[in-house]
């Protein structure tokens, strides 16, 4: 096995992951899971608009990096956020009202899906721009570490598909050259937009790429939640000691298309047994059952308590109105 | 008050905002030596190269590190060397800086300065030569700073460091070894003010940076001509404090607008549209612009110098605006006993 290839078995044996944890774990899934799924009912209803990017089979890293940061934490990401922002603290109603561009929103209506801030969680920033956000990270973990004595940490989640751009590899640079508290969390789905990674570099794994800069670098099965869990926690601790900056490469599955009324033309789509063998909510709940940590009724209770959830927030939403463009106007200049 | 030169009034306003306030901070390019043109010499010895950090050639990591910084609350001056450079730049600054305030509802600030400096003259091509600030102030949420002389440098730059929002702070090369007066102790001034330097009641000229020093020539030679114009220096092109402006305006009836840009498309046809329109019952000519012909900045010397905006182009403008009496079938200004001038167009000039 290249050394590079996740290593199950080794993760496993690290995670410690107990009863109370995975089921923290599985409740932020399940709430990202039916948030994205009711998201996706009101983008065909035609009762959402806007691009909606949906992160449908990577719930996992989102959960499994997220549990472990402290609100002080900064995290940038990118596009495809809804998840990273409901695992870092975000309110799900003020998340939904965002997305419906309410003034109720987190950001008011006027960032949207790609766009999703909540500094008083950490959530410092979603970009629309594939990449955008590394150099964010960059400056936002050099403000950390030139504070004396702290021990924030910052962490970046992206795509694969915004490793091919020049902004990567000066960011990585920099976090290297600078010893930055940074970590990396790439989302290697395999696709960047309508492509398959091999389609754009020959470099199969990003963990290859940042290997001369001597990143402390490691893949897991994105599916695998207690494993993202158990390698995040290990690069956390590093980082919080201010052991330069880490990189995370989750392989995940990208359930969706790219963008909600993608046609996906360009693959087929996963039969049942292979979805189950990727589904990162199906993997946990069933280790969960296997451990005895959970009954057949639990796991549903927590799926219902999160559709409950969704639909409280989809109906304050719709109650919400947009600012007046003399009110949006007054945040051009802070 | 003592002389300094426009880059010792910058590295005083940089020392002395480090002094006051910890969380500024220095990056660019050779910024810990002091950089091309001297402008943070010394700085990496008083605060340290923590504070004074040189960066790789990454002018956008280095600009989007710089706003990251900015929004978890430092307040960085970032420096990219030529203007010509913040094309590699302008996704952090156009897509990420400008926005995030708005687009997170007001969570987010970004009290960033972006220095930078442009200008031709220095036979150094088209690529190291350029005046680009007319499409920064195409952005909403980013603020133009254009200083032209040492005062304003240093009393502008304390202004925009301590301002919530991204500025770029654009300085003019051929401008930084002159001396002028500076105060002892800075003191910032206002953005969004313009200045005026010369009073006068038949026209009113308007120009940036270096062409501030030629307007003035340019008036002085109108002068002996009996032509008094008012001489302004906006000093910011965003925010733009257009209110003198317009009544200077209203009382001359003729104005000339200067910048070192490439005319076409260059922030002085903004000014001219706003300007007509607040003072166009008293207008008695077309607003005038000069700028640079729709060419790149050549090269070799003597094309350089002819392409280069100066106070002959300005008092040529303002001669053609004063005695303007129309213009020809193709749309030329005709006025008495001045030469054509060359038109504000996209077309290059002829040959």
């Amino acid at each position: 096995m290249p050394e590079t290839a996740p290593r199950p078995g080794r993760s496993r044996a690290q995670s410690a992951l107990g009863r109370d944890a995975a089921l923290e774990l599985l409740e932020t899934m399940w709430r990202i899971r039916c948030f994205e799924e009711r998201v996706a009912k009101l983008v065909r209803n035609l009762q959402l608009q806007g691009l909606i990017h949906l992160s449908i089979g990577g719930e996992g890293v989102a959960a499994g990096v997220c549990r472990q940061l402290r609100d002080d934490d900064a995290v940038y990401s990118g596009h495809r956020a809804h998840g990273h922002a409901l695992a870092k603290g975000a309110p799900m109603d003020r998340t939904m009202a965002e997305l419906m561009g309410s003034a109720d929103g987190l950001c008011r209506g006027l960032g949207g899906s790609m766009h999703l801030v909540d500094t008083e969680h950490g959530l410092m920033g979603a970009t629309g721009v594939v990449g955008g956000n590394l150099p964010l990270a960059v400056g936002d973990a050099l403000a950390a570490k030139l504070e004396d004595g702290g021990d924030r940490v910052t962490v970046v989640f992206f795509g694969d598909g915004a490793v091919q751009a020049g902004h990567f590899h000066e960011s990585v640079n920099l976090a290297a050259l600078w010893q930055l508290p940074l970590i990396f969390v790439c989302e290697n789905n395999g696709m960047a937009e309508f492509t398959s990674r091999a389609e754009h570099t020959p470099v199969e794994r990003v963990v290859d790429v940042v290997a001369p800069y001597r990143f402390d670098r490691q893949t897991v099965d994105g599916s695998d939640v207690e494993a993202v869990h158990a390698a995040f926690g290990e690069q956390l601790r590093g980082a919080r000691r201010r052991r330069g900056p880490f990189l995370l490469e989750c392989l995940t599955h990208r359930r969706r298309g790219h963008y909600e009324g993608d046609q996906q033309s360009y693959r087929d789509a996963l039969d049942d047994a292979e979805w189950a063998a990727r589904d990162p909510i199906a993997r946990l709940e069933a280790t969960a059952r296997e451990r005895r940590w959970l009954s057949a009724q639990r796991a549903q209770a927590i799926a219902a308590a999160a559709e409950e959830e969704v639909e409280r927030a989809v109906e304050r939403g719709r109650g919400g109105r947009a600012l007046t463009p003399d009110q949006a106007a007054r945040y051009v200049y802070a | 008050m003592a002389e300094q030169t426009f880059v010792e009034a910058i590295r005083t306003a940089l020392a002395q905002a480090m002094r006051e306030d910890p969380r500024v901070i220095v990056l660019g390019e050779d910024v810990a030596e002091g950089g091309p043109y001297l402008a943070t010499e010394g700085l990496s010895a008083e605060f340290g190269t923590g504070r004074v950090r040189n960066t790789p050639i990454s002018e956008n990591a280095v600009c989007g590190a710089a706003i990251g910084a900015a929004q978890a609350g430092l307040r960085p001056v970032v420096e990219i060397m030529f203007i010509d450079f913040i094309t590699l730049a302008l996704d952090q600054l156009v897509n990420q800086a400008a926005k995030a305030h708005f687009m997170s509802g007001g969570q987010l600030s970004v009290p960033l300065v972006l220095r930078t400096q442009g200008g031709s003259g220095g036979r150094a091509g088209a690529q190291h030569s350029q005046s680009l600030e007319a499409w920064l102030t195409h952005v909403p949420g980013l603020k133009v700073v254009m200083p032209s002389s040492p005062a304003d440098a240093g009393g502008l730059l304390l202004s925009a460091i301590a301002d919530p929002n991204p500025v770029v702070f654009v300085e003019n090369k051929a401008l930084y070894f002159r001396r002028a007066p500076v105060p002892e102790r800075l003191t910032p001034i206002p953005l969004g003010r313009a200045r005026q330097l010369r009073a006068g009641g038949d026209l009113t000229i308007v120009a940036t940076s270096r062409l501030l020093g030629d307007a003035l020539t340019a008036a002085a030679r109108l002068a002996q001509e009996g032509i008094e114009a008012d001489v302004f220096d906006p000093r910011t092109l965003v925010p733009l404090d257009l209110d003198p402006l317009v009544a200077s305006l209203r009382r001359t009836g003729h104005a000339v607008i200067a910048h070192e840009a490439v005319t076409a498309g260059g922030f002085g046809g903004e000014l001219a549209a706003q300007l007509q329109v607040a003072a166009f019952d008293y207008l008695e000519a077309p607003i005038h612009r000069v700028g640079a012909p729709f060419t790149p900045v050549p090269m070799a010397a003597a094309l350089e110098d002819a392409y280069r905006p100066g106070a002959e182009e300005i008092y040529r403008a303002a001669l053609s605006a004063r005695r303007w009496e129309g213009c020809d079938e193709d749309g030329a200004v005709v006025a008495a006993g001045v030469p054509a001038l060359p038109a504000a167009t996209h077309d290059p000039p002829e040959g």
